[in-house]
Parts: structure tokens; sequence; C-alpha cells
């Protein structure tokens, strides 16, 4: 997407090759010789592996414009003194305020109430077609990963009086919400979940049936980080039996295949991993990557460096 | 008290409706095929009338119910009763305030959300199995936009302080500038309208509110202005509003309220631009209960001669 909106700004800067996506890495490299390309611009949709570096000799510079990093071997960067940088919280307002939406969306039935009016003959009343919505404002929403998004998330459903608490790698300083080492008793005392948190090994499935039925049957599920944070098999088994209120998601494990049960739920509402695409946040991502690019290639230093020192 | 008779003008939350036929002796207007029908037989019998958003009590329906000594609503927004004629006839009347501002409030912002961020559209995108084909396209941020609001009453209010939380900036327009208010004034709606990105209509509807948003204030909003309308649908003029987004001389429209309800304009049915509510403005089982406690504690209140939890005349 903002690939579009940067190349026009920048061409006459930099030499951009675009490879055709019907066409392999290894197809691109023989039109355009590896030794030119000293810099990569990627989405979290490529994969950045050991193999594809491999490929690309000459590379000092890999650009991604995703918050996540999971998609890159960042051992391999470090290891081949490539610098990396990402997109930083430029999208954390933007997802923040999609995982609201979502969650009030899924909480007051607002997809599937504007799908039933849209619905040509509807035979029953609305009360009939799908269950009273629940309230927001006032409840307590355990947000799972409290970096730049989960702050941000924190923030606006304070001013709907929520109460917050949360789980996190390590507990925050100058925090003040409750913080849970454990993601089981964060649902147990919570009415919902945001899901915002990186995916990486001890992230992955995160959120499983324990988590799930610890949120209960009125307890609802929002997930804007990554498809692999939630048991997807088990949300979705978990959701036919009703053992839980709905979820909004954004994310799911093998995009974009969305598991076609949920297409049978009014109590699910589905978004295809678009939480951090707006006009602004794409004008922001062209002005970050064209801002990288001229940085690199002036020997100054990158915004949004990934500090591969921190890598295990 | 099963003998005092009370008429339910229209359906409402079945918990309201067992209660009052627990307590009171109920009539339930639509079991008549005629009203004359009940009123022959019961107008002597009736002294309380049960409204809600959609249904209350008229001038007519008041001058035929002799025994009539309090209308208690389902609803904040009393617009369907004739207050004037309720006060010369020395009737009382109440309403639901407070108990559902959070929740309305709550509801002004999903809209707005769900319209700026295409998340209706989006769900349909992924249900239809489009996503395989391609991605969605960029939708409007909504953080940091400025928010007018039409009536900084309870509602008002509670929508300003969540749009806040977004880092929005808030601006409105009222019957009279709010003294205390950190936000600014715009003397006139179409003020407001030239000067923020997205409209919120929460104030009352009366004679002087009715079609407050017409066709100078919804050009004002313009192509890249979005409407929300939690009020009553009469605030709107429907017919304007329609042409409008089929003109792109409005940027979207979220509606919970419209000015024949249950109808919905069928224009609108095929736009991606506009988010279409049911009237759920308070409809969660928490808030309905609270709502019914509400209407159920003025009656009590005023059969035992106690002062009423919520007058309004």
């Amino acid at each position: 997407m903002c690939f579009a909106t940067l190349e026009p700004l920048y061409s006459h800067k930099f030499h951009f090759l675009s490879p055709n996506p019907n066409h392999s890495l290894q197809h691109f490299l023989r039109l355009h010789h590896p030794s030119s390309i000293r810099a990569l611009l990627c989405s979290a949709n490529y994969s950045v592996s050991a193999q594809v570096l491999r490929l690309l000799p000459s590379l000092r510079l890999l650009l991604t414009t995703s918050a996540g990093t999971e998609h890159i071997d960042l051992r391999e960067c470090r290891r081949r003194g490539i610098q990396v940088a990402a997109a930083g919280g430029i999208f954390s307002q933007d997802v923040a305020d999609a995982a609201v939406a979502l969650l009030l969306d899924v909480t007051r039935n607002i997809s599937a109430a504007d799908r039933y009016l849209r619905t040509p003959n509807h035979a029953n009343p609305p009360s009939e077609v799908f269950t009273f919505a629940s309230k927001l404002s006032g409840k307590r929403i355990g947000i799972v990963g409290l970096g730049s998004i989960g702050m941000e998330v924190a923030k606006r459903l304070e001013s709907f009086g929520c109460i917050i608490s949360y789980n996190s790698k390590h507990k925050k300083a100058n925090v003040s919400y409750p913080f849970y080492s454990s993601v089981v008793d964060l649902a147990t005392t919570c009415d919902a979940l945001v899901v915002c948190c990186a995916l990486n090994e001890q992230t992955k499935h995160i959120i499983n049936r324990e988590v799930i039925s610890a949120l209960g049957k009125g307890g609802f599920i929002v997930n804007v980080g990554r498809g692999g944070l939630i048991d997807e098999k088990e949300l979705v088994k978990c959701l036919m039996e009703g053992k839980i209120g709905g979820a909004g998601l954004d994310v799911f494990e093998n995009e974009p295949h969305v598991p076609k049960e949920l297409f049978q739920m009014n109590n699910v509402v589905l978004s295809p991993h678009c939480a951090a695409l707006t006009d602004k946040s794409n004008m922001d991502m062209c002005e970050l990557v064209g801002g990288n690019l001229e940085a690199f290639f002036s020997n100054r230093p990158l915004i949004n460096q990934v500090m591969l020192d921190m890598v295990e | 008290m099963g003998s005092i008779g009370v008429l339910l003008v229209g359906r409402v939350f079945p918990y309201l409706e067992q209660e009052l036929d627990k307590r009171y002796k109920l009539f339930r207007l639509w079991d008549y095929p005629q009203k004359a029908q009940l009123l022959s037989q019961h107008a002597a019998s009736i002294r309380a009338v049960v409204g809600h958003a959609g249904a209350g009590a008229d001038a007519d329906l008041i001058d035929e119910l002799p025994k009539l000594e309090i209308v208690s609503s389902f609803s904040v927004g009393v617009d369907m009763i004739d207050l004037e004629k309720c006060k010369a006839k020395g009737i009382r009347v109440t309403n639901t305030p407070d108990v559902l501002t959070d929740e309305v409030a709550d509801l002004a912002i999903g809209l707005t959300l769900a319209l700026l961020r295409r998340i209706c559209e989006c769900d349909r995108y992924v249900r239809s199995g489009k996503w395989k084909k391609g991605d969605y396209k960029l939708t409007t941020k909504f953080s940091g936009k400025t928010v007018g609001i039409v009536g900084l009453g309870r509602i008002g209010q509670a929508i300003a302080k969540r749009a806040e939380g977004f880092n929005c900036s808030i601006c409105y327009y009222s019957r009279t500038e709010k003294r205390d208010s950190n936000y600014k004034y715009y003397p006139s709606v179409v003020e407001l309208a030239s000067n923020c990105d997205i409209l919120v209509v929460a104030c009352p509807l009366t004679e002087e509110t009715h079609h407050i948003i017409n066709r100078e204030v919804i050009n004002a909003l313009g192509p890249k202005g979005f409407l929300i309308n939690i009020g009553r649908g009469k605030h709107v003029d429907e017919a304007e509003l329609v042409s409008a987004l089929q003109e792109g001389r409005l940027g979207g429209a979220g509606l919970d309220v419209f000015e024949d309800e249950p109808a919905v304009p069928e224009e609108l049915f095929g736009l991606e631009n506009v988010v279409l509510l049911p009237h759920v403005g308070s409809a969660t089982l928490e808030t309905r209960t609270d709502m019914a406690d509400l209407v159920l504690g003025n009656l009590e209140a005023h059969f035992l001669g106690k002062p009423l939890l919520t007058p309004l005349v």
C-alpha cells in the first residue's frame, strides 16, 4: 500500500526496483544484479529469512512497514551488519482506534445490526436475531501487551470509565494499572481482553483454551496483534460451544484464510488485517521510509531502528 | 395496586412488561385492533401510561383518559409526549435520564469508529471471501479529528469525554453557551458544521430542533465530513441527507435513528459510507433493566404518594 504512495515521492532520489509478485526472488535477481541492491523495503507478509538475505550480499539496510519484526531473521541481520528499522509507534493510534472499534462493535452488535437492516424481508425483529448487547462503559478490560499500542488502548478505554489491568513480559514501572503475571488470572478478573503484544516464541498461543474459558460466557476478546497469539482452533470451538461472549479479530493464523465457522456467527467481527491502515498512517509511513532511506544513504541515524544487540 | 389500570402504548423490554403485568392491571394498546374499543371499555380505569422513544401520549390520548395521573416514559427523550397538555392538566411525566447516558455515548463513538474505519464493510469484505483476492483499502483515521456536538447535555458531555480519549478536539452548539465548559462554542449549527470533521446530534427533539440538520448544515459539513445521529430521526431532514450521500456532498453518516422507524430509506442500503442501526442506543441488558426499574420506581412512588424519582413535569 505504502509503496504506491512512496515511489512517486522519492523516485528522483532512489532507484526503486519492484519485483513482480508473481515471480520468485531468484527470478527477480537474474534481472537485477544482487550487488546493486543495498536496501530492502518489505511488509509484514514477506519472510526475510537467512536464505533470502544470502541472495542479497550487498544488502546494508532493511526497512519493514510493520511494527512487528517476527518475519525477519534479526540474528542473521546482526551477523551481516545489516541495519533494520521498523514502523515504531507510527501505527499505535490507528491500531488502538481499531481495537476499540472492534470491541464496541462486538459488544454492541454494530456490524450484525447493520447487516440485519440491509437484508431485505427479515422475518424476525432485531431482538430475536441477535442476543442483547453488552455495556462497555465501566467494564474491566485486560490488555495483553502494554507496549505503545496497549497504552493507547488503555487511554481510550479509560475515557469510557473502563477499569484497566494488564499482562506484559515484565511489570512496567510508572504504570498504575494492576499487573497480572498470568494471562489466565487476568482473564478471570476481566470482562474483555484486548490482545496487542508482539508475536514471538513466548507469546505464541498465549490465548489458549484455558484463558478463553477463564474469560467466560459473557467475555469478549479482541485481537489486533498477530493471529498466532490466539489458538485459533480452540477459539472457534469455544465460540461454537458458547463458552465466550464474542470476538473481534483483525488478524488470523493463516491469512487471508479465515475459519468459515466464523461466517455463521453474529457475535464475531472480522477485519482483514487493516487496523494500521488509514490515510494518515499511510502518509506517515511513506515519510518514515523516505526519511530513513535519506538518512541511511547520508550516514545519519535511522528512525525507529531495531536494536539488534538486544536480539537473543 | 393490582387494580390500578396502566396502559402500555408500545412494546418494551420484556422484563418491564412482565413487572407491569404483575403489579398493575395492564392494558396493551396493540391487543386492541381499534383504540376506540380499548377506550370505551377501560378508559375510566387507566391512571398511568407507559411509553417509549417511539410512542407516548399526545393531546388526543390525554383527553381520552380522564383518570390519567402520570405518564412514565421508557426513554430519556419525551418528544412523543404533549408536555404542555400534561402540565395544564396536572399530569406527572417521568423519563429515564442518567441510567442510559454512558450507553448512548458509547454507541455514538462506536458508530463513528464503525463509519470512519469501515468496520461493517471490512466484516462484509472478509465474510464474502474478497480478502483472498486482495487487501481492503485505506480508511479514515479517527484519532485527532475535530468532533462537533449539537447539544451539550448529559449525553453530549459523555460523548465529548470519550472523544477526548482519542485526542479529538471538541466544539459544540447549544441553545446557550455553557460558561463552565472549556470546549469551543459556535452560535449556529452551520458554523459548527463548517468547523468540525464529525458532527454528532445529541440534543432533545423539540419544535426548535426539528430538522436542525438541514441541507445547509449538510453542505457545510461537506464531502470530507461525517454525520452521527443518536438523537431522534426528525433532527435530520432525511430526504436531504439521502440525496447528499448519493451525490457525494457528505462524507458519510452513522445513524441509530430515522424519521419514520422502523422504516430505513432503501437508497442507503447500497452505500458503504453509512452505518445503520435499529435504534439501539440504550439497548443493552444492563441499561434496559436500569431504565425499566426507573419506570417501575417512578410509578410506585407516585401511587404511594412519595416523591417521584425522575420527574420532568
